[in-house]
Formats: structure tokens, sequence, C-alpha cells
């Protein structure tokens, strides 16, 4: 075991990142025209870091598999993006932004990076106004703000239920810009299946063209990773199907260490599953919390009533409905943090008041805002004697302004019309915290080799907060890494080409494609999906939103086996040289199966109940907190960074110490 | 319930391809389309036989990857649906669903139902981006007011999710609902006019060299465009287009 080094700069927190933009090495842009730099991944973090990087005159090869940077998952990021702009008068600053992520990621984040990260967010949002995203804007045409969970302000920016989607094509635009100057060599529908080291620096990566199957090696002074979260782990998540860690473990493989896994977000507003054959699950943003309200019949009678449909949920009286966040959390309500929402829904459905056929489900009710909105426009209009109906009616049209898309998506899925009748939903994994280990120049312990976004561990702690997700992609992507490569790219001004025809991408191709022939050739009798809803099972049950040392123990063994019998018995059909999607997924549920290993094994070695990462074992036994997660700062105050060896399990444990002089630990309450 | 499917099955763009036919048992009204699909390729793969290649990602209707072509519709019978998000309660036990690839020329088949969209991003090359470097020193967001009815227009025209379903339904093949939906997104915008001009000629130029054919004003695109693109965004782009080329 070793101390890492964060590379923290010195002094005050408020001036450590203006001090390091003093200092920094630049590259004179006549030098960078004579740089390649590689970036995989096209979501916020990427598509903004490929465009940001070759405008200031880098050349840059982006690769994605989806068949556009454009289809990047996250698109798929529905309520919004904080900035500390303080547009609302309503006490915002970058100080309340740092302090409520610190704590928001229950003090096991980097305060450095997250006080940089505030520092950006409010040029985020002018550089995406000037790009022309159409976020909301109210009457005056200024920018409107909604509220999300774990903060008492308002400081969220949207673009209706698709404000992920809105960035993204933004990003994309600028990424377009750099295409048609030829700036950005675009590689649609190629997967990054390794990265090759030189010299101990990341010079280039071997990639599969998804279309023809040809395996292709690319050269580049650097390599920038942003490659999203690993949440497919679990099989069923609200991840794309695509979604995968395939290039962040082939780093960590080649010695990026990976940091944290076991820090999950699972998101508290999800539609319930509804069968075995469920592929994926589908998020209902958190926005729906500043309106909705969470509830279950206080009697178990009742839930069992609903779940036999004898009973609707519109029939049940107010006195006997159980708003167990209002009632556990009276300061923050229905806009408790992620975790704690997630947790808590769980607790009801785990005592008998779930409302659903599998006992698996809460309500998320409009009712009472639909109402308050609706006398609020009578009031405006001036019609004083409103009837209920015509006030209900006057409320919907509110609330379909502000959530339509999102009630509509729920009435396809579900086919309940949740302006008449309660939605219901449930937990389900959402995000990873955890992510490949960064220094403060979002370097990853090989050098020249880069992460960003949701690939890194940095920003988020132990949990990450609504709204912050899109904030740090487009802030690693528009504004710190363009300048934090610069300090590494500086020594390569003389370097010239770095050729693909050395012993190192002949190493680096060979294993490629051995283990590609290894998957096609394989004679076996299961198919990929067979395996990857076996390790979402053992996950989801034994790693998921509750863990204990028992569980853990036992998730190790089994996943190692399944690995085993992967290996063994996987069928793959079709061939290595042509389109084929079985291939795709089979190399990426293989990576999946070491991951969940290392996963398990980071759960079991930490020995405290923080944000995502809840062991039964260490829980507050009495008094106000009582049944709240039970942090260890003494002991755990540090982030996990695992070291490859070969086997996930027997990896070596490196440790930063996280350090707080800002920010005073302490419990995280939000009653 | 149980369905007799018709699925296109084309092993690359130079071979030549057909419907096929294949039986399903036991599907579950609550399942999505794509999870039916799913169904069938365990059968496929468990039988030794290639699965059906189709593009899916997102599965929650915004990504635009998913492009099915089914019993004549683009993305299905549901209205404001993409394929991914429709689901088997639209069907009925012992019905025969034909399901393709989106057509048109532009649109090459890659395999099954998988085509080839990059003519889209070529379009978008050639002028949809504001041209404004990463600074972090562009003026304050809130120093230029945009009235609400124009960011909300704004807003529905990029709302546009490039799947290409516009294309598919056109009998012209006819891109202009998606190249409209770009030029009036900035249209609206204060930000977008300084390269209106331009960005008007330069996409429409585009989008002509592709092979996309033009409008006839038959409104199918509209009705078959699963995030409800407004016609009207085909009109703006006609004035726009106009407006550049008499003040060239």
């Amino acid at each position: 075991m070793s101390i890492l080094d964060g590379k923290i700069p010195a002094g005050p927190i408020s001036e450590k990142w203006i001090n390091y933009k003093n200092k920094v090495d630049l590259v004179n842009p006549a030098n960078k025209r004579n740089i390649n730099v590689i970036v995989v991944g096209t979501g916020l973090a990427g598509g903004s870091a490929a465009a940001t990087l070759a405008e200031q005159g880098y050349n840059v090869k982006a690769f994605c598999y989806q068949d556009s940077p454009r289809r990047a998952h996250s698109i798929a990021a529905q309520g919004g993006i904080n900035a500390a702009k303080n547009y609302q008068g309503d006490g915002d600053s970058i100080y309340r932004l740092f302090y409520d992520t610190v704590k928001g990621g229950d003090y096991r984040s980097r305060e450095a990076n997250v006080h940089r990260l505030a520092e950006v967010s409010t040029n985020i949002i002018d550089q995406c106004v000037a790009q022309g995203v159409p976020f909301a804007r109210d009457y005056g045409g200024l920018l409107d703000n909604r509220s999300f969970g774990g903060v008492l302000v308002s400081r969220t920016f949207y673009a209706k239920g698709q404000t992920g989607q809105q960035l993204l094509l933004g990003a994309y635009s600028a990424m377009n810009r750099q295409i048609a100057r030829g700036k950005i060599k675009m590689y649609n529908r190629h997967e990054m299946l390794d990265v090759v080291i030189v010299d101990g620096k990341a010079r280039g990566i071997i990639a599969r063209n998804l279309v023809t199957g040809e395996i292709e090696r690319h050269s580049a002074h650097a390599v920038v990773l942003g490659t999203g979260g690993y949440g497919n782990v679990f099989y069923l998540s609200t991840n794309a199907m695509g979604s995968n860690v395939t290039a962040g473990w082939k780093a960590h493989k080649r010695g990026a260490h990976f940091a944290n896994p076991c820090y999950t977000q699972i998101h508290p507003t999800c539609i319930p599953r509804s069968g075995d054959y469920q592929s994926k699950l589908t998020l209902m943003s958190e926005s729906l919390r500043n309106d909705g309200r969470i509830w279950v019949p206080a009697r178990k009678e009742d839930a069992q009533a609903i779940r036999d449909s004898k009973l609707k949920p519109t029939e049940i009286n107010e006195e006997d409905r159980d708003y167990y966040l209002e009632r556990r959390y009276p300061a923050f309500g229905n806009l408790v943090p992620r975790d704690v929402a997630s947790r808590a829904a769980k607790e009801r459905c785990d005592d008998g008041h779930g409302v659903n056929a599998t006992g698996e489900a809460v309500y998320l009710d409009f009712s009472a805002a639909i109402v308050r909105y609706g006398k609020e426009q009578a009031t405006i209009k001036g019609e004083d004697n409103a009837s209920e109906s015509r006030i209900k009616d006057l409320g919907k049209a509110i609330v379909k302004a502000k959530y339509g898309n999102l009630f509509d998506m729920y009435k396809q899925i579900v086919a309940d019309d949740p302006y008449e009748t309660p939605m219901m939903i449930y937990p389900a994994v959402h995000y990873t915290m955890g992510g490949i280990w960064v220094d403060y120049n979002l370097m990853t312990s090989i050098p020249g080799c880069y992460a960003i976004g949701e690939a890194n561990f940095s920003d988020h702690g132990a949990n990450r907060l609504g709204a912050s997700a899109l904030m740090q992609g487009l802030a690693d992507g528009y504004f710190v890494l363009p300048y934090t490569i610069g300090s590494f790219l500086s020594a390569d001004i003389r370097t010239g080409e770095i050729s693909t025809h050395t012993k190192e991408f002949d190493e680096a191709e060979k294993q490629v494609k051995e283990r590609i022939d290894s998957l096609v050739n394989n004679k076996g009798s299961n198919s990929v999906d067979y395996y990857h809803r076996k390790l979402g099972n053992i996950m989801w049950n034994k790693c998921g939103m509750s863990r204990n040392e028992e569980g853990l123990k036992e998730a190790i063994i089994e996943i190692a086996e399944l690995r085993k019998d992967f290996w063994k018995n996987v069928s793959v059909p079709g061939k290595a040289n042509e389109l084929n999607q079985e291939l795709e997924k089979a190399g990426r549920v293989a990576d999946f199966l070491e991951l969940g290993e290392l996963f398990a094994k980071d759960a079991l070695e930490r020995n405290e109940s923080c944000g995502g990462h809840f062991r039964e074992e260490y829980v507050e036994k009495s008094g106000e907190q009582k049944g709240e997660a039970l942090r260890d700062d003494k002991n755990y105050a540090f982030v996990s960074a695992w070291e490859y060896t070969g086997v996930p399990s027997e990896a070596i444990l490196n440790k930063e110490k996280l350090e707080f002089f800002d920010i005073e630990l302490k419990q995280r309450s939000y009653k | 319930m149980n369905l007799n499917l018709k699925v296109w099955r084309q092993n690359s763009p130079e071979e030549k391809g057909q419907m096929v036919d294949y039986q399903l048992e036991g599907i579950s009204e609550h399942m999505s389309f794509l999870e039916m699909m799913d169904v069938l390729n365990q059968k496929l793969i468990n039988s030794g036989e290639r699965p059906v290649a189709f593009d899916h990602d997102c599965r929650e209707g915004i990504c635009g990857s998913c492009s099915m072509f089914i019993n004549g519709e683009a993305h299905g019978p549901v209205k404001g649906t993409t394929t991914c998000q429709l689901h088997m309660r639209s069907f009925k036990d012992g019905d025969t669903i034909f399901i393709e690839p989106f057509r048109a020329n532009a649109f090459p088949v890659i395999k099954d139902l998988v085509i080839n969209r990059s003519a889209f991003d070529r379009i978008q090359h050639s002028g949809g981006y504001i041209s404004v470097n990463t600074s972090g020193n562009t003026q304050d967001a809130n120093a230029t007011p945009i009235p609400k009815e124009n960011a909300d227009l704004a807003m529905d025209a990029a709302t546009c999710i490039g799947c290409g379903a516009c294309v598919a339904t056109c009998k012209n093949s006819s891109a202009m609902l998606f190249v409209g939906a770009k030029i009036s997104q900035y249209a609206l915008l204060p930000q977008g006019q300084v390269e209106a001009k331009d960005r008007a000629q330069n996409m429409v130029a585009q989008m002509d060299a592709e092979g996309f054919g033009n409008c006839t004003n038959t409104g199918a695109c509209e009705v078959e465009c699963p995030k409800g693109i407004s016609l009207s965004n085909i009109a703006r782009m006609n004035r726009e287009f106009l407006n550049g080329s008499i003040t060239e």
C-alpha cells in the first residue's frame, strides 16, 4: 500500500485554481498544431473536451461507439445543471455550492476539486447560452431556475426535462464546427479496446471498427477517457444499453488505479420493473420532487389491498397516507438527497408498505401541486369562484408545462395517467461516483492518460447531488482539462508523431485480437445476456442499496465463479470481422465480470456507511439520527484507489488521505 | 400473446436483403417493442442462428438510435413515440408485424435493421453550430434577455433527436424537417443571428448534396416525428434560405 499524491496546489481554497492557472505550463499555438490528443467518448465531458482542445489548436481524434457523437448517454439527463449564479437572489454563492456538494458527497470527495467545480460552474452557463442552448426562461426573458435535492437554494438551470440533450447538442455543435475545420477527426461506431503505453506514457489506443470488425491502431501524445459510468454492472440501470466500463477497465489493467468502485448512486425516482424480460429502467427526473409528494399507505392492510388491485391510491384518505420523507426529514422533506430518499423508500417497502404487484414501489403524487398551481392561476385570472374541476384544469396546465415530457414518458411505459393517479416509483442504479483515480490535473496514475466526467472519481464523494453530473462533465471538458493537459503536453512539443509500428502497439493489438477470437470461437451454450443478468442479480442483492459483510464475501466468490463459467460456456454467434452486436456485448460483460468483483471487495473493505455505500453493520443505533448512516471519519476519510494485480479481489489498496480545511466534518443531517 | 414477425434481414450493404418470417409465443403486453426483439434474438442465439442487428441505446426515447419501420410506419403505430418507447400493448394476439429499416437512398442499410445516418452529421458539420470558442469569458448568460416565446419555440425545434423518421416517412425522402429544426433553433435566438444567412445556405446545400429529396408539403414527417417537430420549422427554413439568397 502506498499513499497517493493528489497534487493539490498550495494556498487558500478559493485561490488554488487561480494560482494554478497562473503558473501552469502552456503550449504555444504553433506547437499545438504538432500535438495530437485522443478523446474517447463524446458525452458532455468527452464532447466538450474534444471541441475545446481542437479550438485551442490541438489535433483531436474522437471516438464513440454510437453512430453519432450526439447519441452519447449524457443526452438522457433530464433535470438540469447547477451553477452558482445566484440569479434568484436566494443566498447562493460559489462557497455554498462547494459546501453543498462536499456535504452531499458525505465528505468523501476531494475538497480542492469541488471548489474548482463550483468556481467554473458559472462559466458553463455563459458558454452554453452563447452556443445557443435554449434554457428555460421566464416572462422577462431571463433564465429560470428550479431546486434540486440536498440544497436550500434554486440554482438549477434547465431545458424542460431534456437538459442533458440540450447541453450535449451544444457540445456536439461545438464539435461539428471543429470537425468541419478538420481539427477533430471523428470515429463513429468505434470502440476502444486497449490503451497503449510507450515508455511509461499513454500514447495511443487500440480500437475496433464496429461496422467492419477491423482492429485499428491510433497514436497520440495523450489519451483522454470520457467514457462515463459503470452502472450497467447491475444489468438493470438507467444507463443506456451500451454504457460500459471497458475503456476505464482497460486503463486500470494497464496501471490506472480504480477509485471507490463501491460508491454507486441508486436514484430514488425510477419507474419500477414490470417483469423478468426487463432490459433497462427509466428515470423520472429528480425535478419532479419539487412538486411531487412521496407517500405510501400508512396501514399495511391498505398497501396489501392496493397490491391486490382492490383499492386505488386516490381512495386513500389524507390521514391514512404516510408522507414518510416529510415526516422523517422536515427541513428538506421530499428534497432530501438521493441516497437518503432511496433508502427511505426501501425501508418502507421492506416493511410491507410497497404499492405495486411486487411490493417494490412508492407513490409520487402531484394532486396537491395541481390544486396549488390551479388556485394560483385562478387568482391571477381573477376567477375567484372557480370550481374544483376548473382549478384542477388550470393546475394541470402548469404541471404539464413544467414536466409534460416526463409525464408522457411515464404514461407510455406504464399506461397510467399521472395527472389523475399518483406515479409509482422505486430506486434504481443510476450513476457511479467511483471511477478512475485522477489527481488535481485529472490525470490518472498512467502519465498522459486523463479521465474526465463520470469516468473519474473525484468530485461527488460517496453521493452525487442532483444536477451536478452535467456540471462536472462540462466543467472538466470545457474549463479544466484544456488547462491541465498543457502541463503534460508542454514536454511534448519536440516529440513528433508517435509511431504505431512499435512493439507496444504490436503487443496490445495481439492481446485484443486473441481475446476477440477466444470469444467468437468459444462454442458455449449460454448467451451473453444470460451472464449479464446473473451478474446483475448478484450485484443488486449483495452490493445494492444496503450491504453486509457476509453478502459481500459471497458476492466476491460468486462473481469469480460466474466469470470462470463465462469464459468456458459463453456463446457468441457471428464472426469477428463484421458488425456483431453480441461480440460487442460479450467484451463489455467480460469486463463487468471483473469490475464487479473489485466493487464487492471495495465495499467489504470500507467498514463504514457513507453516501451511496450503506453497510448494515454501521448505522446510528440511537438518538435523533437512529437508523441513519454511520460514517467513520477517523479511520476511513480516504480514497480507496485499487491497483490491478491480475485478480480483481487481490487488487492492492492505495490510499489518498482526504483533508478538509474549509469544511467541518459532521453528521450529514437533513432533518 | 403470439406473434408472426416478418423481419428485414440483410447481411451487408452489398448483399440483397429479404423479409424473413419468425414466430414468437408468450410475449407480455407490458414488454417494450425492443424487449420483444430481445426475446426473438435470444431465441435465435439459442438455436444457433444469427440474431437480428438493430440500433438502440438509451431505450428512453431520447438518443435517437432506434429506427424501425413497423407495419409501414416509422417507429410504429403510436404517435409521438420512438420504437424503444412503443409497448406490446399496442398489438394484439395473433398479429403479423412487418419490421423494416428506415429506408432512403441517403440512409444505406449496413446490416439487417441498422442503417448509416452519417449524412445527418455531415449536414450539421456544414453549419449546425454557432461559432463561439470556449473561453468562460463570453458575456453573462442573462445579459441578453430572450422573449420567452422565442426561447420556447427554439427549445421545441431543438427537441429533434435526429432519428430520421421524417426522412423514412417522406415519399421524397426529404430531410427538411430535420434541417429546418436546426436552422429554426438558431434563427429564433439572438446568438444565432450573426451566421444566419450562411447557415441556411450551407446546410441546405449539404442536404441536397447528400441526396435527400425536396419538400412537397405532404406533412407526413410532422405526423410521424416522435418528438412532434412542427412543419412550421420548414417554413422558417425556407424564409431563412430565401433571405440569404436575395441579400447575398
